[in-house]
């Protein structure tokens, strides 16, 4: 029996957990929180090896060696723009870890409750974990980032699906004592993992993301009450219900129902997101020509999208709007929910170049000021002010809020080529008359834009 | 038996408390939280230490050793990359050259997490890191 006073603090440290959320959903307080949270599962971790009397103690510290060794690292150095796909992977060992405690766990639960915990952590924790690989993998575009429908898919879906709650039944019916059972139950549950994550489209992965998160939770939340440990089980549940509720509010934000994002593309509503690209004629302009349009207006918004933080432009972005203050225009940047890959993913990128919090517009605010605007730089953006989310109900973006770019008076679109964005769909709005194109990297484009403009 | 329904009974209530601690966040913080939340349900890192110490055998003790260290993953790199996020927040008025200078004392400090209050303090955050931590 685990003496009191580890239980208490115990108790304590989930508590802290609870206190870590919170602070973690103000700005204010959120780096403290998420201190607190790290305090909190040190702490927990020095009690777990005080108090129970462990074997294999060098092998253990020597793993958990490893995995600083490669976590830390890893942690410190990801590029601001490759984070989404990190949390995603952390996410999914998460995951992985919960689902082989609960396999390791089997043949020991004895009771009712603890046995069926167990039996269906194993295939939650691995879907959690195949599932958050595929996610990393479109994130990192190692995969196409399109929703990908294998032919027999939603057969062999449910086909898995099924055969993962037959051997989970004759897990449970065989007391868990099956070791190869469990490892099969495993195998599958994968297999269910990546063919619920590939139909997803691109846009849509951050969502995905965090649903899984919230699975982990869940996984982490049983391996507790197996283990009869109260802190896993409060700590995986927070994170279960924040998750969920998370999901949800990301859903919202994006215009989306959890249940379309993941079965949409088994609908066949696809189509509209082929992806091709129409020869049609657009209005390019060189940086003088930015330079100018800029440097005459009265009123300039910013919409800055992924392709800003591909280039690592978000410093001279910085530079060009301090330029045109200083010839006192009034410059403000409009943030999309979900600018970037990740809801709030662009705000931090624009804190890192030091942009003012206050020229941060959120969508409603700048959808106001968007009609009174002269030009609106749109920077590395494009499914975030494609007005086919208003305006044409096939497309697969359509229903989201989008920023209204194409009420300005003039429109300046900073992009690579005329290749559509994330969600692989085209934008009516390039061929806008009103719209004037300049190609190339975002970070080279605005370099000659604040050059031109130094000499105007 | 009593202890089982015990546990049943903190998960529904850890479950009510984690719906209503985060039911109104600004979309803004959606990414953090959610890198926050990742790391907190790192702490299966204890489970996995328990298993693994309790292993008999070969296969098992492989199995264990993994899922400390897939666990070890989730629990340090979920707070070092979500502290990084939310460092950013904070950027007012720093220096350029203090960049390099704030990344790494925090850094160095969260690998072994009770460096990280000393860390964070020797930076230019004025303590308020540290603060937090306390």
């Amino acid at each position: 029996m685990i003496p009191i006073w580890a239980q208490l603090a115990y108790l304590v440290a989930a508590v802290c957990f609870v206190l870590a959320l919170k602070g973690l959903s103000s700005p204010k307080t959120a780096r403290a929180g998420n201190l607190l949270g790290a305090v909190a599962a040190l702490a927990a971790m020095i009690i777990t090896f005080i108090v129970y009397e462990l074997d294999n103690l060098p092998w253990i510290l020597g793993a958990i060696a490893v995995g600083c060794a490669v976590g830390i690292p890893a942690a410190r150095r990801v590029a601001m723009t490759a984070m989404p796909q990190l949390v995603a992977l952390f996410n999914g060992v998460g995951g992985g870890a919960a689902g082989l405690v609960a396999f390791l766990e089997l043949s020991d639960a004895e009771t009712v409750f603890p046995l069926a915990a167990a039996v269906l952590t194993v295939p939650v924790g691995a879907i959690a974990f195949s599932g958050s690989v595929v996610t990393f993998l479109k994130l990192q575009e190692l995969i196409t980032t399109r929703p990908v429908t294998p032919p027999a898919g939603p057969t062999l879906l449910a086909v898995s699906l099924v055969a993962v709650l037959v051997l989970a039944g004759f897990l449970y019916a065989g007391d868990g004592t099956s070791a190869w059972l469990g490892a099969v139950l495993g195998a599958v549950a994968l297999i269910v993992g990546v063919l619920l994550v590939l139909p997803v489209g691109g846009a849509d992965v951050p969502i995905v993301i965090s649903l899984l998160n919230a699975a982990t939770g869940i996984a982490v939340a049983a391996s507790g009450y197996i283990l009869g440990n109260a802190l896993l089980l409060i700590g995986g549940t927070l994170v279960g219900a924040s998750g969920t509720i998370l999901t949800r509010l990301m859903a919202q934000a994006m215009g989306r129902s959890i249940s379309s994002i993941l079965f949409g593309a088994f609908k066949g509503g696809s189509t509209a997101g082929g992806g091709t690209v129409s020869d049609r004629p657009v209005r390019s302009a060189g940086a003088d020509d930015v330079a100018i349009m800029l440097g005459y207006a009265q009123k300039v918004i910013i919409v800055p999208g992924y392709g800003l933080a591909v280039a690592q432009a978000q410093h001279t972005i910085h530079e060009l709007a301090e330029l045109l203050e200083q010839r006192g225009i009034e410059v403000t940047y409009a943030i999309h929910p979900v600018a970037g890959r990740m809801p709030g993913h662009m705000n931090v990128l624009l804190a890192e170049a030091n942009v003012p919090y206050e020229q941060l517009l959120e969508m409603d605010t700048a959808n106001g000021q968007l009609r009174t605007t002269d030009v609106a730089l749109v920077v590395g953006a494009n499914d975030v002010v494609n007005p086919a989310a208003r305006t044409s109900p096939g497309s697969p973006i359509y229903g989201m809020p989008i920023l209204d770019v194409d009420q300005s008076k003039a429109v300046v679109f900073l992009k690579r080529s005329m290749r559509p964005g994330f969600a692989g769909i085209e934008n009516e709005l390039l061929y806008d008359p009103r719209t004037s194109l300049l190609f190339g990297d975002a970070k080279a484009s605005l370099t000659g834009i604040v050059a031109a403009l130094k000499s105007l | 038996m009593d202890s089982e329904i015990a546990l049943l009974t903190v998960f529904v209530l850890a479950a009510f408390t984690g719906y209503e601690v985060v039911s109104k966040v600004s979309s803004t913080l959606h990414t953090p939280l959610m890198s926050g939340a990742n790391a907190i349900h790192g702490i299966i890192l204890v489970g996995a230490v328990l298993v693994t110490g309790h292993a008999d055998g070969g296969v098992e003790l492989a199995i264990g050793l993994l899922a400390v260290v897939l666990a070890t993953l989730n629990l340090v790199g979920g707070f070092v990359v979500t502290d990084r996020m939310l460092e950013m927040f904070r950027g007012k008025k720093t220096p350029p050259g203090a960049d390099a200078a704030t990344t790494s004392p925090p850094a160095t400090g969260n690998g072994n997490g009770n460096g990280t209050g000393p860390g964070g303090s020797a930076g230019p955050g004025h303590g308020a890191s540290a603060g937090g931590a306390a």
